[in-house]
């Protein structure tokens, strides 16, 4: 598996991470890390703070402790538009298209904090070449464009910062089964093309076949860590996540 | 037809004055989701600086009046007044988005709304102290030639106003052109539409505000300098007339559809040309009637204003 040298430091590294919301605590002491190179998943019900970890990652929230580490060097309290600049995409939860904006605009803004316009130029055909679905639509206003749609859009955006780690939201959420599938090739492809990912997914199933290591998180903790082909396997995650035993 | 031409001439003018001081309100409704009452105060301080810097300008450097024969200012200097004036409105924009709205920004709306209020009057008052503009009213000296460049029928068309209405055309034109057109526009508009995901575009969400308020400010400014341009007088800061004109313009706002910057200048306009028509042809007592109640009309039938779109509130 790749990058399973335990010498090198993981890309990605939360260590102790405490999140509130107001009274209520939502993450606890949670501890996780990505390997470069490698898709991780965090897998777990609607509600177990999935989200909430994303977002203390890229600084839309503050955590009340812990701390969350980039190739070495501390991200905690950065500000989420100094991320983008340091090679992390974040494409949220619920797509976060700019419905205001045209299809080609929301492309362009994944792409805001570069200024190598030749190389900018390359990537948007690299993307649209992922996605052809999305050059078809580049003149239409954002907010016409179906769910798979959407979601497309918001990889091939995410795409265009040239992230050397890109984070996911439930990229499946609310799409058909047969686009479900695409996008997942897609997310592996992307991989394979040395862009490390840390997917977050509600999809077990899809989830765990996709990744290298999977963690699942139950209200706010970690539960279990492993290779994703031994969760897989296990019978607990086959029970409670992928419906089956 | 004179009287329909130069009704028509008159609300052309004061409906792109409305519609400059509307940008502002709309700006910042679209981004932060809150109504600037401060932003008219911004427009009296315009006024006032033009005519400040261009008495002072003009005792400096021994200047007459322009349009004067001898030892005039040159054309260029009303340019340079506005410049001036929009620079240090610009600059009071940014510091009134740092220290009195930037500190509010995870708190409920109304305190906002109520913050506006108090800078508003922090404003005003202050800017009746002799210090400041006093209390009396002051005349601008002529930065425009007042030459009448030709007539039809019995209306006169003068420099002054091609130069008022040219130049709130060409700043709405510009800042049409730089919100559609440019990145820093689309920036606007990503953080209009949601602040959050727009940081995670890489977009300085802060930066981009503070550039909104300077922008708006800025408009706020030419607005201040064309009025008092055209009506020569400038009446102290917390006179009335300057409450009904940042009222008009936020009812123009409003009219067009809040947050939507075409819309402010449709809405202007329309004020404008409302206020005009009704005044010349029906009862001139009752202008601010019309404007108030196209308003009522708005908001009973189409709440959303000519270009905004039907208000569902997301939560």
């Amino acid at each position: 598996m790749a990058g399973a040298d335990p010498q090198t430091p993981p890309m990605l590294e939360v260590r102790g991470l405490d999140v509130h919301y107001g009274a209520i605590q939502a993450l606890h002491d949670l501890s996780l890390s990505v390997k470069k190179g490698q898709i991780v998943t965090l897998i777990g019900c609607n509600g177990a703070g999935k989200t909430t970890t994303l977002r203390a990652i890229s600084g839309i929230v503050r955590p009340s402790g812990g701390g969350v580490f980039y190739e070495g060097a501390s991200i905690t309290a950065a500000p989420p538009y100094r991320l983008v600049r340091m090679g992390i995409a974040h494409s949220p939860e619920g797509r976060g298209i700019f419905s205001n904006l045209s299809v080609s605009e929301n492309l362009d803004l994944g792409a805001y904090a570069r200024s190598d316009h030749d190389e900018i130029a390359r990537d948007r055909e690299r993307s649209l070449t992922l996605f052809p679905r999305v050059r078809e639509r580049l003149k239409q206003n954002a907010g016409t464009l179906s769910g798979g749609e959407q979601q497309m859009l918001a990889i091939a955006r995410a795409l265009m910062a040239r992230p050397r780690l890109l984070l996911l939201d439930e990229p499946s959420l609310g799409l058909a089964p047969q686009i479900v599938q695409t996008i997942f090739k897609i997310i592996r492809e992307i991989n394979e093309r040395g862009t490390t990912i840390l997917l977050v997914e509600q999809n077990a199933h899809m989830a765990l076949k996709v990744a290298h290591y999977a963690y699942v998180l139950e209200v706010g903790r970690i539960a279990m860590a492993d290779e994703a082909a031994v969760l897989e396997k296990s019978d607990a995650v086959r029970k409670a996540y992928l419906g089956v035993g | 037809m004179d009287q329909f031409l130069q009704t028509f001439k008159d609300g052309i003018a004061i409906g792109s004055l409305y519609a400059l001081i509307a940008l502002g309100y709309t700006m910042v409704y679209g981004i932060l989701k809150f109504i600037n009452f401060a932003h008219s105060d911004v427009v009296v301080l315009g006024a006032w600086l033009s005519l400040v810097i261009a008495r002072q300008a003009e005792a400096a450097m021994g200047w007459g009046a322009v349009g004067t024969a001898s030892g005039a200012a040159p054309w260029w200097f009303g340019g340079v007044v506005l410049v001036a004036a929009m620079l240090l409105c610009g600059v009071l924009g940014f510091a009134i988005e740092r220290l009195a709205y930037k500190p509010l920004r995870k708190a409920p709306r109304l305190n906002v709304l109520i913050t506006a209020i108090g800078v508003s009057l922090l404003l005003q008052n202050s800017g009746q102290l002799p210090a400041f503009f006093g209390t009396k009213p002051k005349s601008i000296p002529p930065l425009v030639p007042d030459t009448v460049l030709f007539s039809i029928g019995q209306v006169q068309f003068r420099v002054l106003d091609f130069a008022v209405v040219g130049t709130a055309l060409l700043f709405m034109i510009g800042l049409d052109w730089l919100v559609f057109r440019t990145k820093v526009g689309r920036a606007m508009r990503a953080v209009s539409h949601s602040p959050t995901n727009a940081g995670l575009m890489g977009i300085p969400v802060d930066r981009v505000i503070s550039f909104t308020f300077v922008l708006g400010s800025m408009l706020a400014a030419t607005g201040g300098f064309l009025w008092a341009l055209k009506y020569t007088q400038v009446k102290q800061p917390a006179d009335t007339s300057w409450t009904l004109l940042g009222l008009k313009a936020f009812v123009a706002a409003v009219v067009g559809g809040i947050g939507n910057i075409r819309g402010a200048m449709l809405g202007g306009l329309t004020i404008g040309m409302l206020e005009q028509f009704g005044s010349a042809y029906l009862r001139s007592s009752l202008a601010d009637v019309y404007v108030f109640g196209l308003l009522i009309l708005v908001l009973l039938f189409r709440p959303g204003g000519i270009l905004g779109s039907a208000a569902v509130d997301k939560v």
